[in-house]
């Protein structure tokens, strides 16, 4: 079953892009053409087999509960287009 | 001096018949001579950095420190403090990081010097470097053609020699096709052995830092100084740390090769056929015991690969919304607005398309059927190499069915995928892998993979280097450059 112009939408919304008629139609060509190239799966008996998620299989390690590091709110704030002395700006969200 | 090694640079350094500046010079010159040929730089300094030339100068005082003074490249996914990172993209095309990435420090700290940023496919998608933002990169062999991806602009710099060094990133291919494809030597060592801190990630349980440069030998230095545990990495292994030191040993004697029949087989270009076969042989007569192998399931491998990817993808890729930083679009009525317009004026085409496919392969009804099944078949990959490395201490491959291909040749981007049919196995796996010149093809290189046991750059390492002791491969460099 291929992926139909209306999951292309969908897609497009979930990820937040947005796409020209064009685009979504070489998108919609391109995805299919991938989806029958990740068929190739389809022949793969899996059963029983763990899924392998990281290639370390570790787990997430947690370093102790201490300040480790300075502020760097003037540094990181600095690489928005649109922030002032503590925020970044956005459209307003709420009346 | 452009063919010297790491050591020789080094020697001549220390015994003073050579200053950082003349050094660097050279390379500055070459860099801004090849560039408007190659566009394999996107940010080349005026000069040395002062700062970094008086890291080198104190570094040169120690004598365990060879990289003292040794120019070299970054890929434009690493952050540099204060220098441009755009990550091949419009996205990030004004993004200046605040602090370097553990890669670029750790380098630092040996005293080497920044010459440019590398240029490189959009956020490291793309297998023949047509996907950057900032121009497409020329093969140094031969302009008309592509010198591969992601990490073109590394493997085209090292190529024409406008660097001895070049830091790179490999995801499914990404450090040894390019390599491959431009003649010289790079290696992706294994998963967690260099920290990804402030690497601007594509698929975080595939990316990793490596290196290409001339030698096997000269990888092997600048490996050790790359390498080690950091804690602003959560997947950096604790035991990462690692030194290279050339072998005492003058052949492959008592070396176990395991060769994938099937894939040299299965290549349809008689010129890379012949090519590996005659490496091969290479190898069995400096002593090393060639045997026959299997991996039964890794023919699976870029299926699984092009849902896995895709997935971390569009999950890491979603940080990029206009508001924090990157590209922020004018056209901002409301925070949706904000979001969509910045994400599509900002990402090229390949990368909405990867982001599109990761989005579909984590929605509701194809988790189950895509994403954990390509996660299931990983381990199936995984488990045949354990198998063979029962068998054999190192892997011989293929690194691509084809030398370098010509720009615009493979529009469709799934022919392209399947370029990396070899490279993208031992990825999924997480091992470490090496590619080197083995051979020349109508005047285009050829490259032979190797393949090691998780951790064990050391025998990738050494098999290559002994290979290098015995043919020239490694020092063949275009006509143009020389």
């Amino acid at each position: 079953m291929s992926i139909n112009r209306k999951e292309i939408e969908e897609l497009a919304d979930l990820a937040k892009l947005k796409l020209s008629k064009t685009q979504a139609s070489e998108v919609g060509v391109a995805m299919n053409d991938i989806k029958q190239m990740i068929d190739l799966m389809n022949e793969a008996d899996v059963t029983g087999i763990e899924p392998m998620f990281h290639p370390m299989d570790a787990v997430q390690r947690l370093r102790s509960d201490q300040v480790t590091d300075q502020s760097h709110q003037r540094a990181l704030l600095s690489l928005s287009a649109h922030a002032d002395n503590e925020h970044y700006l956005v459209p307003k969200v709420i009346e | 001096m452009i063919q010297l090694s790491i050591r020789e640079m080094a020697q001549l350094l220390r015994d003073k018949q050579l200053s950082i500046p003349e050094l660097c010079s050279i390379y500055f010159d070459r860099a801004r001579a090849f560039n408007q040929q190659t566009n394999a730089l996107l940010k080349i300094n005026c000069d040395i950095d002062p700062a970094e030339l008086l890291q080198a100068e104190e570094a040169l005082l120690d004598e365990s420190k060879l990289l003292a003074g040794i120019p070299l490249v970054h890929k434009d996914l690493f952050c540099t403090q204060g220098m441009v990172t755009t990550c091949g993209s419009r996205m990030l095309e004004n993004f200046v990081p605040p602090y370097d990435a553990t890669v670029v420090s750790n380098l630092k700290d040996q005293g080497m010097i920044t010459v440019a940023k590398a240029n490189m496919d959009e956020f490291a998608m793309g297998s023949s470097n047509e996907h950057s933002a900032f121009g497409s990169v020329q093969n140094p062999w031969d302009l008309t053609r592509v010198p591969g991806g992601s990490s073109g602009g590394s493997a085209a710099a090292v190529a024409a020699r406008m660097v001895p060094v070049a830091t790179a990133t490999d995801t499914g291919g990404s450090i040894r096709q390019p390599t491959a494809l431009c003649g010289v030597t790079g290696i992706k060592p294994s998963y967690g052995r260099v920290s990804r801190y402030g690497m601007v990630a594509f698929a975080s349980s595939l990316d990793q830092g490596g290196v290409m440069a001339r030698t096997a030998d000269d990888c092997g230095i600048v490996l050790s100084a790359m390498c080690g545990h950091d804690h602003k990495d959560s997947t950096s292994h604790p035991d990462a740390a690692w030194q290279w030191n050339l072998p005492t040993l003058k052949n492959l004697k008592g070396i176990k090769v395991g060769v994938v029949i099937d894939w040299i087989d299965g290549l349809n270009d008689e010129g890379v056929k012949q090519s590996t076969i005659k490496a091969i042989d290479t190898l069995r007569q400096q002593g090393a015991e060639i045997i026959d192998v299997a991996l039964p399931h890794a023919h699976l491998a870029v299926s699984a690969y092009y849902v896995i990817a895709p997935a971390e993808c569009s999950s890491n890729l979603s940080r990029f919304d206009g508001v924090r930083y990157g590209h922020r679009s004018i056209d901002t009525a409301d925070l949706e607005t904000l979001y969509v317009n910045s994400r599509s004026e900002g990402f090229g085409e390949e990368v909405k398309r990867r982001i599109m496919v990761g989005t579909w392969a984590l929605s509701s009804g194809y988790y189950d059927a895509y994403y954990l099944k390509a996660q299931k078949i990983r381990r199936l990959i995984a488990e045949d190499f354990n198998k063979v490395f029962e068998q054999v201490d190192v892997l011989a491959a293929p690194v691509s069915p084809e030398v370098a291909f010509k720009q615009e040749e493979k529009a469709d981007g799934v022919s392209m995928y399947q370029a990396d049919v070899f490279t993208i196995p031992a990825s999924l796996a997480g091992l470490p892998c090496l590619s080197m010149p083995i051979q020349s093809v109508h005047g285009l290189p050829v490259g032979l993979q190797l393949i090691g046991r998780y951790f064990d750059e050391r025998s990738i390492l050494n098999v290559a280097h002994q290979f290098q002791q015995v043919t020239e491969w490694h020092k063949a460099m275009p006509e143009a450059y020389k």
